[in-house]
């Protein structure tokens, strides 16, 4: 082995060695964060995102140490695919969160989806149409529809507007380990 | 269950994606393995159908480059921001539920911007009303209304972005007549 080939391994342990850390570091975060946030949707940030460059930046090592150009594909593809798993999963999770109440008013500076969810609950209700919204018209089925109260929506809307004594509950529960 | 017939030249990208796939996973991109591999994308695409994506024919590369080395240096610097957050706000952090309208009203670029704001710590896409192509975004750290409007900010100029990339002709063209004259936007919270 020539010393110049010493030096390019050198460098590149180096530089996969600090990848590894810092993915490990962003792994280490969603933990963190988990105990640290206070409610689902804060967590949610920290339990997705910093995931997507830590894998980024463990592949990334695995592809120097590997040094066979065939891997690259099958890493390029794997982090596509969180890329694109990643939002899905969260926002599933973050909208399931929102209606089913499980998030701490008072830790909002601003709620725009709340006047809607109200103005789209009262008109499934039927007591009133409601002023010209800023987030589509009344007659619009597809605002139903993406609200979640169209046709499975009804239990939906049941669960966010009256059942929620339980998850009230639950909440005040996850607010006291918050504080705690 | 109605099918509308799919041209091949609009399944190509899925099917040229299909067979890239097909090639990693093998780790063998011989000829006669991409051949047999596009021939399972051919009979896959056609038994298990989905709707096509309507993609809206252009796509600039030169402005995707660019555009994916921001969204890399956004993603590292939102995630020390998480941990920053995370260790030492953790309890105590003030968040918000923001409702952005975009400008354009295709599937594939509220898709799109979404998915590029989901990735970016930070924000999260909560809720979409598709009929008006609104996105409703969960923000960390949002204490005040100077905040939520700097992410509505930067959740527009995203989509402005993404607009420059790959949106269709009339799209570009609102974009570029909204932005040429530097006077009042016409878009909701630009003014705090």
């Amino acid at each position: 082995m020539t010393p110049e080939a010493g030096g390019v391994d050198a460098v590149i342990d180096a530089v996969t060695a600090v990848f590894l850390v810092l993915g490990a570091l962003m792994s280490l975060t969603a933990t963190i964060g988990l105990l640290r946030f206070p409610d689902l949707m804060s967590r949610m940030h920290a339990a997705t995102k910093p995931q997507v460059l830590g894998l980024f930046l463990l592949l990334a090592a695995i592809g120097l140490q590997m040094r066979q150009w065939w891997v690259w594909p099958v890493l390029v593809v794997a982090w596509i695919f969180q890329l694109l798993t990643v939002p899905v999963s969260a926002h599933m999770v973050g909208r399931a969160g929102y209606r089913t109440k499980h998030l701490h008013p008072e830790l909002l500076s601003v709620d725009e989806l709340e006047a809607v969810v109200r103005r789209s609950a009262a008109e499934q209700e039927g007591t009133g149409t409601g002023p010209a919204s800023t987030a589509g018209s009344a007659e619009d089925p597809e605002l139903d529809d993406v609200l979640g109260l169209g046709e499975a929506g009804d239990g939906a809307l049941r669960g966010a507007a009256g059942q929620n004594l339980d998850d009230r509950g639950d909440g005040r529960g996850d607010q006291g380990e918050g504080k705690g | 269950m109605s099918r509308k017939p799919i041209s091949l030249r609009t399944e190509l990208p899925l099917l040229i994606w299909l067979v890239i796939v097909w090639g990693a996973l093998w780790r063998d991109f011989s000829p006669g393995n991409l051949l047999f591999g596009a021939l399972i994308a051919l009979v896959v695409a056609r038994i298990f159908y989905l709707p096509p994506v309507e993609l809206s024919g252009r796509f600039n590369v030169l402005r995707a480059f660019p555009f994916a080395l921001v969204f890399l240096a956004k993603v590292v610097a939102a995630s020390f921001q998480v941990i920053y957050l995370a260790v030492a706000k953790g309890p105590k952090v003030v968040n918000a539920v923001v409702e952005v309208p975009l400008r354009s009203h295709s599937d594939l670029m509220v898709t799109a911007t979404g998915h590029v704001l989901s990735l970016i710590p930070g924000s999260l896409v909560v809720e979409v009303d598709r009929s008006t192509s609104t996105l409703y975004i969960h923000g960390l750290d949002i204490r005040d209304e100077a905040d939520a409007a700097r992410l509505r900010k930067e959740v527009q100029d995203t989509e402005a972005g993404l607009i420059r990339i790959m949106g269709t002709k009339a799209e570009l063209e609102a974009l570029e007549a909204e932005t040429a004259p530097p006077a009042a936007g016409t878009t909701k919270g630009a003014t705090p």
